[in-house]
């Protein structure tokens, strides 16, 4: 399968984020994307799974030729695109087993229902997997959960959800270097022919577990190299400046000063 | 599954009301007269006392204004409705006796199924009278008295008559007024010293008569150390004309006793329903009212606890859910009268479609009170734009001794979590579903299997097609 992206556009309350992204992504296949902050790298991912807040202005996303910007969020779930979130919401009331279950059985077809055994069976064996407490199918869906057991939880999502493209966006923010192992060995472990992942990191580290086969740095909503493992290190022992130097990017310092100014509501110097 | 089917199938039918034609024994004809009330009390041959108390609540309806808050209900004719009708002869225990459309009647509520699992007796009122009424051995065994509250009054007169209309009298309001002189039906519950009654008592009702107005009246006993969960279930068939039911639950619960009354309301959305439950504890004794309130077109419901001996206890934990052209207008009160009392307020609001969801309790904690604590917890999630909400608590603390917290929180649902729930594959829909049957969920898990099902299916029905 394939999931291609061309010229993609976004914006969000009328700022553009995205400007221009061209990305193919086949299974198989493990991509990274790497790059400073604020560059759009969790927009993309938003926008890929179709959160509302976001606007598509231009391009593309096709998942082996079918239009992705018009599909539900939901269809885009089923059709096997995956986002572990950033920052999971907490539901109150629902449990993570019957939230999954919900997912599980959305997927099936009319008359048929999720098999209680299997699901049970496959539960705690991810959340082994993941070193989790054993209580998490019976609590509420990331209700007083720590940020890194919330992470985790959404790497249990995917285990059970086995998407065909998984966006991690930060999935290593918030984790200790035990977790992050636990988490980055659970990723590498979906490698198959019918998965790929998008990555979405400022740290080496997490990409020691994963064998990543595409690498892509993303500078002001563009992505400007790709290569493969060399760039990980590279940014590592480097940051960003070179690659921005090279490209003659300059920090758009008059912007930054521009969104000071907007919290203060006595200057409107657009007015005359 | 045979289960999930049926009560599919009950929820189903019940969108669009169902009726069993059924011939009336008694009708009292239209509209509330002096006349009426006697031929009520003649009609069901009561003694003296009683015909004295119909006709001193009479004048006093009469005489009483409608409540000043609240929804707005000049709209109501008091000569629009029935008060009195009789639509089988007589108290019958065997199912197979019970006259065969009423039968089909309850057979589409699925009571008998219902029955074999859970049901300790079934008192099923159909209309102003109990039909049907079965109460297995054990209970009996036990000594626990549970019969309609027409035949207790014939069976047990001298409990009943001590007991009556003390812990809410008629004069307390208007509706109060209006069920004590119509009064017909309902439940009685004695449980003696010391009994624990295991499983839980239930009751299911309907009002299948046009215009017709119910007026059924719950008397509940339980005597020192024992303890009783007594639950009641209601679905109505739909009209287009107005309907009207005012009932009583009284509830008495005596030193160290306990007594939980779990209800599901589920009137149709004609029915102005106007209802005053309170409980009168003891010492050291335990009332909780689980009440859910979805339907119906206007609903005042304010279940409450007098906690009148030290030590007493009690607990509301509530939902009510408005939908389009709905006004719920619940709540509860705690009076605390004694030291050492405490109460909990759990409520959960909802609106969607243009309803109107308020909160309204009243926590009261008197001078005697030392220590009394109480704890008021209300939420409230608002679906869309065109419908509101309201939290009206009023506290009143005549001691320095006593504390309460109140907390309120009023929200939407948020398109983060939606956007959550709908990244996983979960439709829009249900995914709104879901984040409403979550935030119920602290009601929802003190019911009984049963309606925690049959309330999960009637929510559903509420919030079909809420987006889009």
């Amino acid at each position: 399968m394939e999931l291609v992206i061309k010229n993609l556009h976004a914006q969000i309350d009328g700022k553009e984020i995205l400007k221009g992204i061209d990305l193919t992504i086949k299974t198989g296949e493990m991509h990274a994307i790497m790059g400073p902050n604020g560059t759009g790298k969790s927009t993309l991912s938003a926008v890929i799974m179709g959160n509302p807040k976001y606007i598509v202005t231009e391009g593309s996303i096709t998942l082996d030729g079918e239009d992705v910007l018009s599909m539900t969020v939901d269809e885009r779930s089923r059709k096997g695109i995956f986002l572990a979130m950033q920052y999971p919401n907490e539901i109150t009331g629902i449990t993570n087993s019957d939230f999954i279950k919900a997912a599980l059985q959305a997927r099936m077809k009319e008359g048929e229902h999720v098999s209680l055994f299997k699901f049970i069976k496959q539960m705690d064996q991810a959340v082994q997997d993941l070193k989790m407490n054993p209580d998490l199918p019976h609590r509420y869906i990331n209700e007083g959960f720590s940020g890194g057991e919330k992470k985790r939880n959404e790497i249990l999502q995917m285990k059970m959800l086995k998407p065909h493209f998984a966006i991690l966006d930060e999935i290593d923010s918030g984790l200790d270097v035990d977790a992050l192992k636990v988490v980055g060995e659970n990723i590498n472990a979906m490698r198959s022919d019918s998965f790929a992942s998008l990555i979405i990191t400022h740290y080496q580290r997490l990409l020691d577990y994963i064998n990543t086969t595409h690498v892509h740095i993303m500078v002001n909503g563009r992505i400007v190299r790709s290569g493969g493992k060399e760039l990980i290190t590279k940014i590592d022992n480097e940051g960003y400046d070179w690659i921005k130097a090279e490209l003659g990017i300059v920090d758009n310092e008059a912007s930054k000063k521009q969104a000071i100014i907007l919290g203060s509501c006595a200057v409107n110097k657009g007015a005359k | 599954m045979k289960k999930n089917e049926d009560i599919n199938a009950i929820v189903g039918e019940y969108q669009y009301g169902f009726k069993t034609d059924v011939k009336n024994v008694v009708d009292s004809g239209k509209g509330l007269r002096e006349d009426v009330v006697r031929s009520i009390s003649h009609f069901k041959n009561e003694p003296e006392w009683m015909l004295n108390f119909r006709l001193k609540a009479f004048h006093q309806f009469m005489s009483m204004p409608l409540p000043s808050f609240g929804p707005d209900l000049s709209f109501l004719n008091f000569d629009d409705y029935t008060y009195y009708i009789k639509s089988s002869k007589g108290v019958e225990k065997d199912w197979d006796k019970v006259p065969g459309a009423i039968k089909d009647t309850f057979d589409k509520l699925g009571i008998p199924e219902a029955e074999k699992k859970f049901l300790a007796g079934v008192s099923t009122q159909f209309e102003s009278e109990v039909v049907y009424h079965n109460t297995i051995k054990e209970l009996e065994e036990l000594g626990v008295l549970f019969c309609d509250t027409d035949t207790a009054l014939k069976k047990y007169p001298e409990l009943f008559k001590e007991y009556f209309g003390k812990v809410v009298p008629y004069t307390d309001n208007k509706f109060a007024a209006l069920n004590s002189c119509v009064w017909s039906g309902g439940s009685f519950i004695y449980v003696p010293k010391g009994v624990k009654v295991e499983k839980p008592l239930q009751s299911y009702f309907r009002i299948n008569s046009k215009q017709m107005g119910q007026f059924e009246r719950t008397l509940i006993i339980v005597d020192e150390g024992a303890s009783v969960h007594y639950v009641e279930g209601c679905t109505a068939p739909i009209y287009s004309e107005d309907s009207l039911h005012a009932a009583i639950v009284e509830i008495y619960v005596k030193e160290g006793g306990y007594c939980r009354y779990s209800t599901v309301q589920n009137w149709s959305n004609n029915i102005v329903n106007l209802v005053t439950k309170r409980a009168y504890c003891e010492k050291n004794a335990t009332m909780e009212w689980i009440d859910g309130n979805v339907g119906s077109m206007v609903n005042m419901k304010y279940p409450a606890c007098i906690l009148a001996g030290e030590g007493a206890k009690g607990t509301t934990i509530s939902i009510a859910f408005a939908s389009k052209g709905q006004y719920q207008d619940t709540g509860a009160k705690m009076i605390h009268l004694a030291p050492n009392t405490s109460s909990t307020i759990i409520s959960k609001s909802i609106c969607r479609g243009g309803g109107k969801v308020n909160y309204r309790g009243t926590v009261k904690q008197a001078k005697e009170a030392y220590n009394a604590r109480s704890h008021v917890e209300c939420d409230t999630i608002i679906l869309d734009d065109i419908s509101s909400s309201d939290t009206i608590p009023f506290n009143f603390v005549q001691n320095q001794k006593a504390r309460i917290e109140h907390e309120a929180t009023v929200s939407k649902v948020s398109d983060e979590q939606l956007f959550y729930l709908m990244s996983r594959g979960i439709p829009a829909n249900d995914a709104l579903q879901m984040i409403v049957m979550g935030f119920i969920e602290p009601f929802a898990r003190e019911l009984p299997m049963e309606y925690a099902v049959e309330l999960n299916q009637l929510i559903k029905l509420e919030m079909t097609n809420a987006i889009g």
